[in-house]
Parts: C-alpha cells; sequence; structure tokens
C-alpha cells in the first residue's frame, strides 16, 4: 500500500514537471497559431480558428529567410572547419608527441570554461582592423575559434579509448599519419563525431552576444540576432513574434527528437570524465 | 558513455610515443603540422584577445583615438554603482546553483529508481536545455508581462497576491531571471545525476539493502556519496556559466531595466563596449570577471585532474 502511493506521488510530481518543462513551447505553438485578436482576448487558451497567415507575415515583414539562411551557412561553415581542426589536434595530442603537449591541453580545458564576453570587445577591434565587421566571415571565424577547444577536448577523451596496437600497426605498415587519421581512426569515430557536430551546431545556431555584435546590417543578421531586433518593433503583436521563436526552435525540436542520445551525450561532456 | 566510469586508461606519454619519440625528425614533424591550425586559431582567437583586453583597460577613447590613463577604468568602476549593481547581481543569481543542484539531484534520485517511464521523464525534463535562450527569453517575457499569462491565471485560479510585475520592478527582477535559468538548466543537472547514479555498482546498493537499509539510507549513505565528483562538477560548471554565460536571458528579457536593476558584468560590458563605445571601461570590466572566473576555472581543472586520475 506505502509503495503505491509513493509511487503515485512521484508520478505526479514527475507529470508537474514535464508540464512546466513543456508548457513555454506549447505557449509558442498555440500563439502563433492565432490572430493578434485572438490573443488579446485569450491569450493561454486553445487557439479557436488556427491560422498560419503569422508565418506568412515573418517573411514579409523582415528578411526572415535571408536570416534563417544565414544561421545556416554559419553553422554549417563555423562546425565544419572546426571539427576538421580539432579532429587533427586531437589526433596529434593522443597519439603523437609534441613540445609542450601537456601544457596545450590544459590550456584548451581552460578556455572551455572562458567566458565569451571576454573575449568579445577585442575581437571586435580585430574584425573592425580587417575590416570583416558586418558580414557572416566576421562570426564564421570567430565561432570556429570558440568551439575548437571543447571539440578538442571531446576528440582526445574518445581517442584515447582506441586501442592503441591499431595505430601501432599501421604506422609499421607505412601508413601516413593523415592516412590513419582518416582512414582507420575516423570511420570507428563516427558517432563521436556526429554527436560533436550535433552540440556544436547547436551552440553556433543559439549564439546571441557575438552575431548581435559583429552583424549590424539587416541583410546580414543570424536568426537570433534577427529575432531580437524583431522583438524591439513588433513586441505588441505577440502571435508574429512567437511565430518566429517557433521557427528559430524547430530545427532544435526536430533534431531533438532524431538524436536524443547524441544531445544528452555530447551536452553532458563537459562533466565527469 | 563519456560520463561512465571508464578503465585504465593510456596515458598521453605512453612506451610507444615515447618510442616514436626518439625516430628521424621527419617522424616527428607531423604532430607539430597537425597540431599548428588548432594552435594558431587558439593563439589569434583567445591568447591574443585576452592580452589586448587587459591592455586596453588601461587606455580611454575610442578605436584608433586611444589614449593611456592608467588605472582611472578601474577607478572608474570601483565608483560605478551599475558596476556594482552588476557585480551584486551575479553574486544573487549564484544562489540558483545550490537551488539547481537540490533539485536536480531530488529529481535524478527519483527517476533513478526506476519509477514507470523515467527514460520519457528524463527526456522531457532536459527539452529546455538544448533551446535557444533567445527564444526562451521571448516567452517568457510574454508570459511573465504584468498582465501575461501567468498573472491572468493567477487571478483566474483567485490566487491574485500572488501576481507580481515580474520583470518591471526592481525587487522582483533578478530573481525572476534567475527562476527563468533555473528553468532552463535545471535538466542539464538531472541527466548528469541520472548518468551518475547509474553507473554506482548494484552490488553495493544490495549489500546495504541486506543489512537493512531503507531507501532514505542508501540514498543517503551511498548514492548522494559515490556521485559526489559529479556533482562538484556540476555546481562549479553551473557556477561559471551563471556568471559569464547569461548575456542573452538579461538582454531579451529586460534589456538590463528597469533602470539597470537587472544589469550584470555581462551586460554591463557589451553596453559600456558597444553601446556607449567606452571599450576601456569594458575591459576593465572584463579584467574583474576574469579575475573572478579564474578562481572558479581553477577549481574546474583541479576535478578535471581528479577525474583524470581516478576515472571518474
Amino acid at each position: 500500500m506505502k509503495r503505491i502511493s509513493t509511487s503515485l506521488v512521484q508520478q505526479i510530481l514527475l507529470i508537474c514537471l514535464s508540464l512546466v518543462s513543456l508548457y513555454p513551447l506549447w505557449f509558442v505553438v498555440q500563439t502563433a497559431l492565432k490572430t493578434p485578436q485572438a490573443y488579446a482576448v485569450d491569450p493561454s487558451g486553445l487557439p479557436r480558428a488556427p491560422t498560419l497567415a503569422n508565418f506568412l507575415s515573418l517573411f514579409q515583414v523582415m528578411p526572415f529567410g535571408r536570416w534563417t539562411l544565414n544561421s545556416l551557412v554559419v553553422s554549417v561553415v563555423s562546425v565544419a572547419a572546426a571539427t576538421l581542426i580539432a579532429v587533427m589536434a586531437a589526433y596529434a595530442i593522443t597519439f603523437g608527441r609534441f613540445f609542450g603537449q601537456r601544457v596545450f591541453f590544459n590550456l584548451n580545458i581552460a578556455l572551455m570554461a572562458l567566458p565569451p564576453v571576454a573575449l568579445v570587445v577585442p575581437l571586435f577591434t580585430l574584425m573592425v582592423q580587417a575590416r570583416l565587421i558586418n558580414t557572416l566571415p566576421s562570426v564564421m571565424l570567430v565561432y570556429t575559434v570558440l568551439l575548437i577547444p571543447f571539440s578538442m577536448f571531446f576528440l582526445v577523451n574518445f581517442f584515447r579509448e582506441l586501442p592503441l596496437e591499431l595505430i601501432e600497426a599501421a604506422t609499421i605498415d607505412g601508413a601516413s599519419h593523415a592516412r590513419i587519421l582518416f582512414r582507420i581512426v575516423m570511420p570507428l569515430s563516427v558517432a563521436t563525431t556526429a554527436t560533436l557536430v550535433i552540440v556544436n551546431a547547436i551552440w553556433v545556431w543559439n549564439e546571441l552576444l557575438f552575431a548581435l555584435v559583429f552583424l549590424q546590417n539587416n541583410d546580414q543578421r543570424t536568426l537570433m540576432a534577427g529575432l531580437t531586433l524583431f522583438q524591439g518593433r513588433y513586441s505588441t503583436n505577440e502571435p508574429l513574434v512567437m511565430a518566429g521563436a517557433f521557427l528559430s526552435i524547430l530545427p532544435l525540436v526536430v533534431l531533438y527528437l532524431a538524436s536524443q542520445s547524441f544531445f544528452v551525450r555530447g551536452m553532458t561532456a563537459g562533466i565527469g570524465k | 558513455m563519456v560520463l561512465s566510469v571508464r578503465g585504465p586508461r593510456q596515458p598521453p606519454d605512453s612506451q610507444s610515443t615515447r618510442r616514436r619519440r626518439r625516430g628521424p625528425i621527419r617522424r616527428r614533424l607531423w604532430a607539430y603540422l597537425f597540431v599548428a591550425p588548432a594552435a594558431l586559431a587558439i593563439a589569434a582567437g583567445f591568447l591574443y584577445p585576452l592580452a589586448k583586453v587587459v591592455w586596453f583597460s588601461f587606455y580611454s577613447g575610442s578605436l584608433g583615438a586611444l589614449s593611456y590613463v592608467g588605472t582611472a577604468n578601474y577607478a572608474g568602476l570601483w565608483q560605478d554603482p551599475v558596476f556594482s549593481q552588476s557585480v551584486l547581481n551575479n553574486l544573487k543569481l549564484l544562489t540558483t546553483v545550490p537551488i539547481m543542484t537540490v533539485l536536480a539531484l531530488v529529481i535524478a534520485l527519483i527517476l533513478n529508481a526506476q519509477v514507470r517511464g523515467w527514460r520519457q521523464y528524463r527526456a522531457i525534463v532536459f527539452f529546455p536545455y538544448i533551446l535557444p535562450a533567445t527564444a526562451i527569453g521571448l516567452v517568457f517575457g510574454y508570459l511573465l508581462e504584468r498582465n501575461g499569462v501567468l498573472n491572468t491565471q493567477l487571478r483566474h485560479w483567485q490566487l491574485g497576491w500572488m501576481a507580481k510585475d515580474w520583470l518591471g520592478s526592481a525587487a522582483n527582477v533578478v530573481p525572476t531571471i534567475g527562476g527563468v535559468i533555473i528553468w532552463q538548466q535545471l535538466g542539464f543537472g538531472v541527466v548528469v545525476f541520472a548518468a551518475a547514479l547509474l553507473a554506482v555498482p548494484q552490488e553495493l546498493v544490495e549489500a546495504a539493502k541486506l543489512d537493512g537499509a531503507n531507501g532514505w539510507q542508501i540514498q543517503r549513505a551511498i548514492l548522494i556519496p559515490y556521485i559526489r565528483r559529479t556533482i562538484e562538477f556540476f555546481i562549479v560548471v553551473e557556477a561559471i556559466t551563471v556568471l559569464s554565460s547569461i548575456f542573452t536571458y538579461v538582454f531579451v528579457l529586460t534589456k538590463g531595466g528597469p533602470a539597470e536593476a537587472s544589469s550584470v558584468m555581462e551586460y554591463y560590458i557589451f553596453e559600456n563596449g558597444f553601446e556607449n563605445g567606452a571599450i576601456g571601461v569594458a575591459s576593465a570590466a572584463v579584467v574583474v570577471l576574469l579575475l573572478v572566473a579564474c578562481v572558479l576555472i581553477g577549481f574546474y581543472l583541479r576535478l578535471r585532474a581528479r577525474a583524470a586520475d581516478t576515472g571518474r
């Protein structure tokens, strides 16, 4: 009897917790489907007459399509560059030997915890000097750099689990290290790399501070920076803003549903082993 | 996998790498070539800016017309009530860390009892953590307006006395931001703790049960001590986050308002560096933030080193 009541209490607690976790998403969806008039009458109720008009006007009043495309391009380029650079460095850290190896790796771990805001002023002046401000390459470069420490750490942890004999055998057979890395190690690391790519892409997709500061031309914004501009102009049109928020969340929800375990593994990697 | 307890690990200076060291130079060169892009990126993107920001902190004026002012920027911070308010707000927000830790631990322990649907619950609770803070800020901005959904519902349920101006009053705004941070970050703690609890050897728990320990005693005497390292990690990581990665919440929810009441150090840096064009003041604030962050990063490095030594 006591058993049953304990588990009942636990279930009620967990259901409440789930509702609290999911309600804001539900609010986004149902608000985005309402007209502003319907929202004014009943902000929290179900949409009586669901409409997609908000999604259409998003693309009319602001370059929303362009922003989405920008975010996509920036994510792909910086994640690809960071992954390639980190893979090579992680391989050298794990299987090679070079001067300052240990210091380099420890520095890298410290940089994982460095507040990004510490870099924003000097990197801004650097980008101004390089005439890259207000162009997408400015954020691509910065994101690539910012992703490297965590990526390297994550990959080194995985590479250390690979059997060393594998590398040694290939070395003895005369394979070059580039060949070993891309023909032997990478095929064994597909799942790990996928995890890393997903986590990094989400980080880039969600980043606001650098995008806000570096990109001030309307057409050059990323989706997140665009959304904050949007918020300022249309804050009294709640359904429109929520439609924008929904579009910014949608890819993440789809990815999460499709590959939940990758997320969990990657996003919790800074803790523990 | 990343979180699991691991077996003996291959140290970086193992026999085979030592053997390779004695090879001809051409055979050692590859490691330098492989590391070079990353080293360059880190030097240009982290080390140079960090040196530059310290340098800026002794200068005043705008880019191209900087003049040396000694420690005047630091003295200015000391006297600026907005800066002290920002630091104070960061400290207040740090109280979210113990709250999150306890809540996450309780939820993880419930999930660990293998209640029905625990995997689904874990997935749901983790979900907010992946969302962009920008979108979250937009949503909570509407939910927490003076006549927003929360207050309307509270009045509807005859709980009008609980309705507050969550974001618009100086007294409420920081706790409200703290609440939003907890809402998003809690699932991270739950997942981390649940994974650590799964790694507790079942024999330990069984043995305690044979000795007549009840559920509460097992949790207190076995489970929690066993995952202590993970708890410490979580506390340090979250403290770093709350201290230095909450700009988006503040920017989207309040822009530091009302009247700077919810400014935090990051927001102060942003405002001075980019809205007021005071690079020197912003840089001095960065140096102060870095000094505080260094202490936490030091803790983080120590925990990491211990994790590497013990595999846990």
